[in-house]
């Protein structure tokens, strides 16, 4: 059943890629790419992926669409021009797809216990979560922990590309006060027109937002953690800016607030390390901040998920609004 | 199991070029970008599809299941936090589109291209 299952999803992930690929209107292939990653989520979540399964339904099929539609509202919604030399790119795109397909006759057996992937270092974490780290989710265990330079790493990259829309954006700024709410009826802005959303998201929000913090603080024993939080509670917010308008929502979250959360959850995590340092052992060792090596590591995992939380919800609110607040020339 | 594995890596591949074919053919450059969110939701799978061990589960440890297969929890823990660094990169892209449209006034290569050259 569950490769029956499988089969249908990714037979379906073509077809959406290729209906994506082909319609000249970039409204509909960005409204595909949402249904795409739901169906990749879906895919994750049969693999066994569960946490890749949660973050990729949250940043895949709400945020990324946001954003892509945030774009598309700035710039143009149909393709213009037809493709060129056609003929040439499918020529060379079909050479390197039979040049991968034969690569991959190399790959080890699907679901093979003896492939190299699980042989490495991957079972020693598993064997070892309990004793070390103490807590049932391994996938946090690792990210948090074991990985926690990668997770870091990660972390500044994430932070490092807000930053970077925020300064794009910053290019001739509008003069002060900001625009379209000055002339405007209360209900000409957002959808506040319409009763059905308007009710329905303000339902919504505080659950989304619940969840959101859940998910925060459960990673430890289920799927979630900061990252999957992060998106959840920007979600909450993007769906409120979307019905009521941005003034509201800035006014709930203000934008220096949102810096805020970006520089200090970074900060945070990085302090973390230091911490560790700091009380006499390696950057990043968390065993050594409480008594109990044990509970160091599960303090220290609290505090970077909550950092990780905080620069994510930062991050992707504030590349949220840096398109929204921007006027199409 | 043997041809849903067969199946998957075709899959990943099939994705691989759909993505790659939009980035070197098409000429709007949001239709490249989103090319490469498909480019990359590939590769994500590829990872993924070898986290995965035959009968196992979730790698989330319950008193209650004692014993079982977990699958690997390693390419989980990578694809999981590239999710999350590759919106941040696509927003950055789409934010360097929409100044490009500000300056160019198109977001057709050609377009751009031709203005540049006079």
């Amino acid at each position: 059943m569950t490769v029956l299952f499988g089969v249908l999803l990714l037979t379906m992930l073509v077809v959406t890629a290729v209906a994506i690929v082909r319609t000249k209107n970039l409204f509909v292939a960005v409204m595909l790419l949402g249904i795409f990653s739901l169906l990749i989520a879906a895919n994750f979540f049969i693999l066994d992926a569960a946490d890749v399964a949660l973050t990729e339904a949250a940043v895949g099929a709400g945020i990324s669409t946001v954003l892509f539609l945030g774009a598309l509202a700035l710039t143009s919604e149909f393709e213009k021009v037809p493709t060129p030399h056609r003929w040439l790119s499918l020529a060379v795109v079909t050479g390197a797809t039979l040049v991968v397909l034969y690569a991959t006759l190399d790959k080890p057996k699907f679901g093979d216990p003896g492939a190299p992937a699980h042989q490495h270092v991957a079972p020693w974490y598993l064997e070892h979560t309990p004793e070390y780290i103490g807590i049932p989710n391994v996938v946090t265990a690792i990210l948090g922990s074991f990985r926690g330079y990668d997770t870091l790493g990660e972390v500044f990259v994430v932070f490092t590309a807000g930053i970077g829309v925020l300064f794009l954006f910053s290019a001739r700024r509008r003069p002060a006060g900001r625009r379209k709410t000055a002339g405007l009826q209360d209900l000409d802005i957002g959808l506040r027109k319409d009763v059905i959303p308007r009710v329905v998201s303000r339902l919504l929000a505080p659950f989304i937002l619940l969840f959101g913090l859940y998910v925060q603080f459960h990673g430890e024993y289920g799927p979630g953690g900061g990252f999957q939080a992060g998106a959840l509670i920007a979600a909450a917010f993007i769906l409120y800016a979307l019905v009521e308008g941005e003034e509201r929502t800035l006014q709930a979250l203000p934008a220096g607030a949102l810096v805020a959360l970006m520089v200090g959850g970074a900060m945070l995590y990085g302090l973390v390390g230091l911490l560790g340092i700091l009380m006499g052992s390696n950057f990043l060792d968390y065993s050594v901040l409480s008594e109990q090596p044990v509970s160091g590591q599960q303090l220290g995992i609290i505090l970077i998920e909550a950092g990780v939380g905080m620069a994510v919800t930062g991050v992707l609110l504030s590349i949220f609004h840096a398109f929204a607040a921007r006027d199409r020339v | 199991m043997e041809f849903l594995g067969i199946y998957h890596y075709w899959v990943f591949v099939m994705l691989l070029m759909i993505g790659f074919y939009a980035v070197v053919a098409k000429v709007n450059l949001i239709k490249k970008l989103i090319g490469l969110s498909i480019f990359q939701s590939a590769v994500f799978l590829l990872y993924i599809t070898m986290s995965k061990v035959s009968g196992g589960t979730a790698p989330i440890f319950s008193e209650k299941f004692a014993g079982v297969l977990y699958s690997n929890p390693l390419p989980q823990v990578l694809i999981l936090t590239a999710i999350v660094v590759g919106i941040s990169t696509t927003a950055l892209g789409l934010g360097i589109v929409v100044r490009i449209k500000e300056e160019y006034g198109s977001t057709e290569e050609e377009e751009i291209q031709e203005i540049d050259r006079r």
